[in-house]
């Protein structure tokens, strides 16, 4: 039985090649926007998600105060307030997993004939962990290094690349930072653009102690410009951003009215916003496509309407010669669904190839799941199946006598 | 259980409820029609013999009265039902032919076998037997407009006996034919009511058409005015 009915519905559709092409366009635009939009916002997405992860979790940065109003901090609005025995007292907080002091400066850096002016940060080892960010190669430093100040560097992939050669090992070479000798003890993994944009492998890593005493020395000791601290988990974070609050403000001596010297973001809840953001932008492409999915649906339904009125005496006569309600419903419904599933196949290449299309032209990153194309097809099936079925309804209820009659 | 007849219709009425209010199509009509019977059925337009012929097909309901076909009551039976017993008993010859465009005259043959829901090997086995038997083995591939009126005709007529049904109704079968096509298409239904004892009942307005049955129905008004047998052709169709 169903043999048949496909043949028919298939040589129905290539009776109006014209008018069967139309309607189906409708899908192929509908399904081909579809797979497009969900690809651009799932690139985004991912180019979100990818750098929320480079970031690391949990994360808060404490910001020395240079933003408080003047005055009651004796003129010293722009100088740096936190310090290391400040990181130190945090790191003993309850809820807190690691805490990074961090003393950023740009510098130049020389390796033999190379040179190169990259962000050069004082921390301690355990920003690695903070940040989530592990060694390609080599050794971190560690809390005696810190100690003692000593003169080793990890370097970021960028650096590499701009100061040695694609064979040379840079374990162990020194590299002049500001005139002093480091040695490098180990490289960065590539981590990517930050959500700013920001090449974050641009970087250089010494101990903290180091930075404050041999490169950037300031005129208060143990200064830190920020502290990026992690909590333990994503359910602790507020509590932590607290305790972090209470323990500075009392560290600082600082009234209960008065204004902190220091400030705490919360990282994680910027990068979510973030996250969020493209999340809906991305549901928001898909639902604008659906509707053109929509309307390609009443194309079909409207045709089928069309169909069925013009096949009004072959109904008949198949009505007459023994087709049952059902025999005509499913012939009619199997060529609306045929309709919506061959323009829903032609729809998906046109999105594939217009999704790899965008992403030549523009750079931009798109990401076409295996989901996005299983689903927008069994969205066109059941488009033909809900906007095929009021006609071949219509159709399987029409009276043999009247439909003989019909001219 | 041969010879009950085929149809028996008792105290039929038919009303159409129109503008100038209702129209008794048919008016108490009462007869029944045996196996084997060869029937015209004759009156002028209006008189009520489509009516009769579209309640004889199943394919319009009487507004009182019983029609038993093959012993069915058909008044008794749902729009499906009345659909198989279409596809099993009644073969259906229309004046237009009604053949599907579309299909191939192979596939229009096969076309009620395809809702009894038999296989395409048997399928075509069968309709392609059918369509030999009304001398056009040779064009299964071909479609009805590239064949004369005649021809389709024969096409139809092969669609309505694939299924062996018991009854055939043919409503003005050479209405739109030349004389000759006509006899010749009429001598298809005489050797099938002859040869193969299927029970024919046809409506026509032409009298030598006519003269092919054995037996002679009039209407006038939506009533039964005459019935009559020819004894000697009767007695001639069933030796």
């Amino acid at each position: 039985m169903i043999g048949p009915m496909l043949s028919e519905a298939w040589r129905a559709m290539g009776a109006n090649r014209m008018r069967t092409f139309l309607t189906m366009l409708g899908m192929i635009i509908g399904v081909g926007a579809v797979i497009l939009m969900l690809a651009i916002g799932q690139g985004t997405q991912y180019l979100v998600n990818q750098s929320i992860s480079s970031m690391g979790s949990n994360l808060f940065i404490i910001m020395s105060g240079s933003s408080t109003s003047g005055g009651l901090r004796m003129g010293m609005g722009a100088t740096p307030t936190l310090t290391l025995t400040d990181s130190e007292a945090l790191g003993e907080l309850s809820g807190i997993a690691a805490i990074a002091p961090s003393a950023p400066g740009v510098a130049q850096i020389v390796y033999g004939p190379n040179n190169w002016s990259t962000s050069v940060m004082g921390t301690t080892p355990s920003f690695l962990t903070v940040r989530d960010w592990k060694l390609a190669s080599g050794y971190p430093f560690n809390d005696s290094d810190v100690r003692s100040a000593t003169r080793v560097a990890l370097v970021g992939e960028t650096v590499v690349k701009n100061l040695f050669n694609e064979s040379e090992n840079p374990i162990g070479k020194t590299i002049r930072i500001k005139q002093s000798p480091f040695i490098i003890v180990g490289v960065l993994a590539a981590k990517g653009q930050s959500l700013d944009g920001r090449d974050q492998d641009d970087t250089v890593l010494v101990p903290v102690t180091t930075a404050q005493r041999k490169l950037f020395g300031t005129q208060f000791q143990g200064t830190v410009r920020f502290i990026m601290a992690q909590a333990t988990s994503a359910e602790a974070m507020p509590a932590v951003e607290k305790s972090i609050n209470q323990l500075l403000r009392q560290r600082h001596h600082i009234q209960e009215k008065g204004d902190s010297d220091f400030q705490v973001r919360n990282l994680t809840a910027i990068a979510e916003t973030a996250a969020t953001a493209t999340k809906v932008m991305s549901y928001m492409l898909g639902a604008i496509a659906s509707i053109s999915l929509l309307v390609g649906g009443i194309g079909i339904m409207n045709i089928m309407l069309v169909s069925v009125t013009e096949r009004t005496r072959e109904i008949g006569i198949r009505v007459a010669i023994g087709a049952r309600r059902r025999d005509i419903l499913m012939q009619f419904l199997l060529e609306a669904i045929m309709l919506s599933l061959i323009g829903c196949l032609i729809g998906v290449g046109l999105g594939i190839g217009g999704a790899g299309l965008v992403n030549q032209i523009t750079g931009m990153t798109v990401v076409i799941t295996i989901n996005s194309i299983v689903v927008s097809f069994f969205v066109a099936a059941g488009v033909g199946v809900f906007f095929g079925w009021y006609p071949a309804n219509k159709a399987s209820k029409l009276e043999p006598i009247d439909a003989l009659r019909y001219e | 259980m041969a010879d009950d007849p085929v149809i028996r219709i008792e105290g039929l009425y038919k009303q159409y409820k129109t503008a100038a209010g209702p129209v008794h199509a048919l008016n108490n009509v009462t007869l029944a029609i045996s196996p084997g019977e060869f029937v015209a059925v004759m009156g002028p337009s209006g008189s009520g013999k489509s009516t009769f012929m579209n309640i004889l097909g199943c394919l319009d309901l009487p507004t009182s009265g019983d029609y038993f076909l093959n012993g069915a009551d058909v008044r008794l039976l749902d729009k499906d039902r009345q659909a198989k017993l279409r596809n099993d008993v009644i073969g259906f010859v229309f004046q237009g032919f009604n053949l599907l465009a579309r299909a191939s005259l192979l596939e229009n043959v096969g076309l009620p076998l395809v809702y009894a829901g038999v296989k395409k090997g048997e399928r075509d086995k069968r309709s392609m037997e059918m369509l030999e038997s009304v001398g056009l083995g040779k064009y299964p591939a071909s479609f009805p407009n590239k064949i004369s009126g005649g021809q389709q005709q024969r096409v139809a007529i092969a669609r309505a006996l694939v299924n062996n049904p018991r009854l055939i109704l043919a409503d003005e079968p050479t209405g739109n034919l030349d004389t000759k096509t006509s006899r010749e298409i009429m001598d298809i239904f005489t050797k099938l009511n002859r040869e193969q004892g299927i029970t024919i009942v046809l409506v026509t307005h032409e009298e030598d058409i006519a003269n092919y049955a054995e037996r002679h129905i009039r209407f006038k008004d939506g009533l039964l005015i005459s019935d009559e047998k020819d004894a000697a052709r009767s007695a001639g169709g069933r030796a």
